[in-house]
């Protein structure tokens, strides 16, 4: 497992991240917590074509972000994405 | 209603796990009436759940001071009543958005006796977060296990009786769609009130971390959390940052107080992110438990078609398909349909009054004929047009499409600062205006919602449409079907070219953040959708029935008043006022009166131009008069104007309910005139100019 944090708009489609950190304002934050965005959650790319919106899978939900939102997700990249 | 004997028994001491609570005092019996709320996260199957218990025995009305949909319904069974009050679909309880505040708020000052939450077994890790903040709120909570079916489906099995025993409140297994576990749910909640079961609910705990900043903000504040507030939910929600309960007490505490607190608060601003982390660590010792065989890899359903359905490129082309079919599905059936009910109803209505009031004086016939009749009449002739495009649409909605068509059009809506979801109500735009600025309410952001309203008015409705389909064959002949078409180009592109322009001016080009959950596909419930489609028929129906028929007899007024002649009215007269700028547009006095009694809804102006022009009622008269009336450029300008146009009166009326603001009502009306007239008067100056069309 790799440490770098990156944005989890950088994650490629079946690529697996934990999250580590979010930014943005209260509200923002807010809602992501809620949906389940917290430090230690995996999530699954589903789709991210490069530009545009993306799909990822978390706690067992698909939850499609805007690009700029999934920018303030900080994640961990897992290098396997066995269970 | 609530008889309140239920006491306050969430967990006291939030940060406590505390087992062996005392159970609920309240015993129930014999006949009496009690007061249910129905919470649960969207896209759990709440509405079903609600529409089993209630049937057609439901009210729909607005929560007080808002404009957010509030259902209540009645359920009865052994002498119990049960009042069910539908809260908002929320998926939290932090005050993100007024339907949050108004479930929280509805649990903690009316105290209903009990609280279902609804949840999903499918997605039970996210839909118990909601159970997660009731928990703790002075209402016993019954869990709805839904959709246990498909979370078979899935792969999870779910047993509800561990679930029970480690959340420690009543769980019941549910499959609304097919209307299992309903009568369980509500014998559960009897027993519950009757208390022949015990309720020990174990609450989440917030991370160690936290909990000594819980500890002393709770102790600091305790004494002056205002009723019926519980202190240590308060004290919770402050660590959290929640607006709302922070500007509460803020007020209520003396300002020594409140700067220890506030001081607490900032060397914890990232308390929120712990709570809700706390509060998933419970879920996942409840899940763990509860569910035996957690999601494998395996390729589901869902999955499957969102390959296609959210695909920049086919889930594009697969949108455009979806919705020509409902369009030429709406139309194929609607347009016979409002042909026999404008015949066979409204006409033979007419007739029959008009026959029975032929004795009596001729202006009381008229109003009844023409103004009543004619004004409602052709509003409820469109009735099947909207029932079979509101069908369609709740089909979709139901069955998790239109979340991926939101999706799909989420890089488009950016153009004009606005994300995928206010694509869903401007669509329905194309069915009829009104219910698509009400259907705005799914904006989360004000600004986002206030910018999808001003420009909803630009999608064509059917009424307009069937304007340009009777007038367009009229002027352009072989070349009709190009116009029209290009006509809801132009509207589309001007639409487009609004938005972006009053996002940067008014707004400064901020955006909302796009957040949104895709639901998994399911079959589509009819009863759902049945009773969709009844509440906005309805809902369509009763503003014909009040502001259309008072409108369409001012109008008839105007047009009748003081001579009983059209040519010489009061409507004539200000008609004749506009004709300097009606000629900019090329376009006679006539004309423009039309334009103006579209405004009560947009199909009059065929029929004003019938009267004006003399052709009465027969449309291939006023074809051919038309036809030889006016040249193809001023035709066109009158199509142009026609379809920028202010919105119907009833479209107008919705704006101003739902934006709340006269200030934005009239900007929007000013926007429209400017609009629809400068782009009519460059569209006439301009063919002039290339000497086409005069």
């Amino acid at each position: 497992m790799s440490n770098n944090i990156t944005a989890l708009s950088n994650l490629a489609p079946g690529e697996v991240g934990v999250v580590r950190e979010l930014a943005g304002g209260w509200g923002f934050m807010s809602r992501l917590a809620t949906l389940g965005f917290t430090p230690g959650a995996k999530l699954i790319m589903v789709q991210n074509f490069g530009h545009g919106p993306l799909i990822v899978n978390i706690r067992g939900t698909r939850i499609a972000l805007g690009r700029g939102e999934a920018a303030k997700v900080y994640v961990t990249k897992k290098q396997t994405s066995e269970e | 209603m609530s008889i309140g004997l239920l006491q306050a028994h969430g967990c006291h001491g939030v940060s406590a796990v505390k087992e062996g609570q005392k159970q609920p005092p309240a015993i129930l019996s014999g006949e009496t009436a009690i007061t249910v709320a129905l919470a649960g996260q969207p896209n759990v199957g709440k509405s079903t759940v609600f529409n089993l218990l209630t049937g057609l025995n439901q009210h729909v009305g607005n929560w007080p001071g808002k404009t957010i949909e509030q259902k209540t319904g009645i359920y009865r069974q052994n002498g119990l009543t049960m009042n069910i009050v539908d809260l908002p679909g929320t998926y939290s309880l932090t005050a993100n958005s007024p339907e949050e505040v108004i479930a929280r708020d509805y649990i903690i000052k009316e105290r209903p006796d009990v609280v279902v939450a609804v949840v999903d077994a499918a997605i039970l890790e996210r839909s118990l977060y909601l159970v997660a903040e009731l928990l703790p709120l002075p209402a016993p909570v019954v869990v709805g296990l839904n959709m246990m079916d498909v979370a078979d489906q899935e792969g999870r099995h779910v047993e509800p009786e561990v679930l029970e025993a480690a959340l420690g409140v009543p769980v019941v297994p549910m499959v609304a769609t097919k209307a299992q576990g309903v009568r369980e749910l509500a014998d559960t909640i009897e027993r519950l009130v009757r208390g022949d079961i015990p309720y020990h609910p174990r609450c989440p705990q917030i991370r160690d971390d936290h909990q000594v900043v819980l500890d002393e903000i709770l102790a600091l504040v305790e004494s002056y959390v205002p009723d019926p507030y519980p202190a240590d939910w308060v004290a919770l929600k402050l660590l959290e940052g929640d607006k709302e309960i922070t500007a509460m007490m803020r007020r209520a505490l003396p300002d020594a107080i409140w700067d220890q607190v506030h001081d607490v608060l900032m060397a914890h601003d990232d308390a929120l992110v712990a709570v809700a982390s706390g509060r998933y660590d419970w879920i996942g010792r409840m899940i763990r438990a509860a569910v035996v065989r957690p999601q494998v890899g395996q390729i589901s359903l869902t999955e499957r078609l969102d390959r296609w359905a959210t695909h920049p490129v086919w889930g594009m082309g697969l949108l455009a398909g979806i919705l020509a079919l409902v369009f030429w599905l709406t139309y194929t059936i609607g347009a016979p349909l409002q042909d026999a009910l404008d015949t066979y109803v409204v006409g033979a209505l007419a007739d029959r009054t008009g026959a029975l009031l032929a004795n009596g004086p001729e202006w009381a016939s008229k109003l009844m004929v023409e103004g009543i009749i004619g004004g409602v009449g052709t509003v409820i002739t469109f009735l099947p047009i909207l029932f079979i495009f509101f069908a369609t649409m709740g089909l979709l909605e139901d069955m998790g499409y239109m979340a991926r068509a939101a999706y799909v059009m989420d890089r488009f809506m950016h153009l004009m600062g606005l994300h995928g979801k206010s694509f869903l109500p401007l669509f329905l735009g194309f069915g009829c205006n009104v219910p698509s600025i009400v259907g705005a309410r799914v904006i989360e952001s004000r600004r986002a919602r206030l910018l999808t309203i001003m420009i909803a008015p630009l999608v064509p409705c059917t009424a307009r449409m069937v304007v340009v389909a009777f007038l367009a064959p009229v002027f352009f002949g072989q070349a009709a079907t190009l116009v029209s078409w290009g006509l809801i180009a132009l509207n589309l592109m001007v639409l487009a070219l609004s938005g972006m322009a009053i996002n940067k001016i008014a707004f400064r080009g901020e955006r909302a953040a796009f957040i949104m959950e895709l639901p998994l596909y399911h079959i589509p419930n009819w009863r759902t959708i049945g009773l969709l489609v009844w509440q906005r028929s309805l809902a369509f129906l009763r503003k014909a029935g009040t502001i259309i028929l008072v409108i369409s007899v001012i109008v008839w007024a105007l047009s009748a008043l003081p001579s009983g002649d059209v040519e010489t009215s009061y409507l004539a007269r200000f008609g004749r006022l506009l004709t300097p700028l009606g000629s900019l547009m090329g376009m006679s006095w006539r004309m423009m009166v039309a334009l103006l009694t579209s405004f009560v809804a947009k199909e009059n102006s065929v029929a004003t131009l019938g009267i004006l022009y003399g052709a009465g009622e027969e449309e291939a008269k006023l074809a051919t008069i038309l036809g030889t009336a006016l040249t193809p450029a001023a035709a066109l300008a009158f199509l142009i104007v026609q379809m920028l146009f202010i919105p119907c009166v009833a479209t107008v009326a919705a704006i101003w309910q739902e934006t709340r603001s006269t200030r934005w009502t009239l900007f929007n009306l000013a926007f429209l005139l400017v609009l629809s007239f400068g782009t009519s008067i460059i569209v006439y100056q301009g063919a002039r100019l290339l000497g086409w069309g005069v």
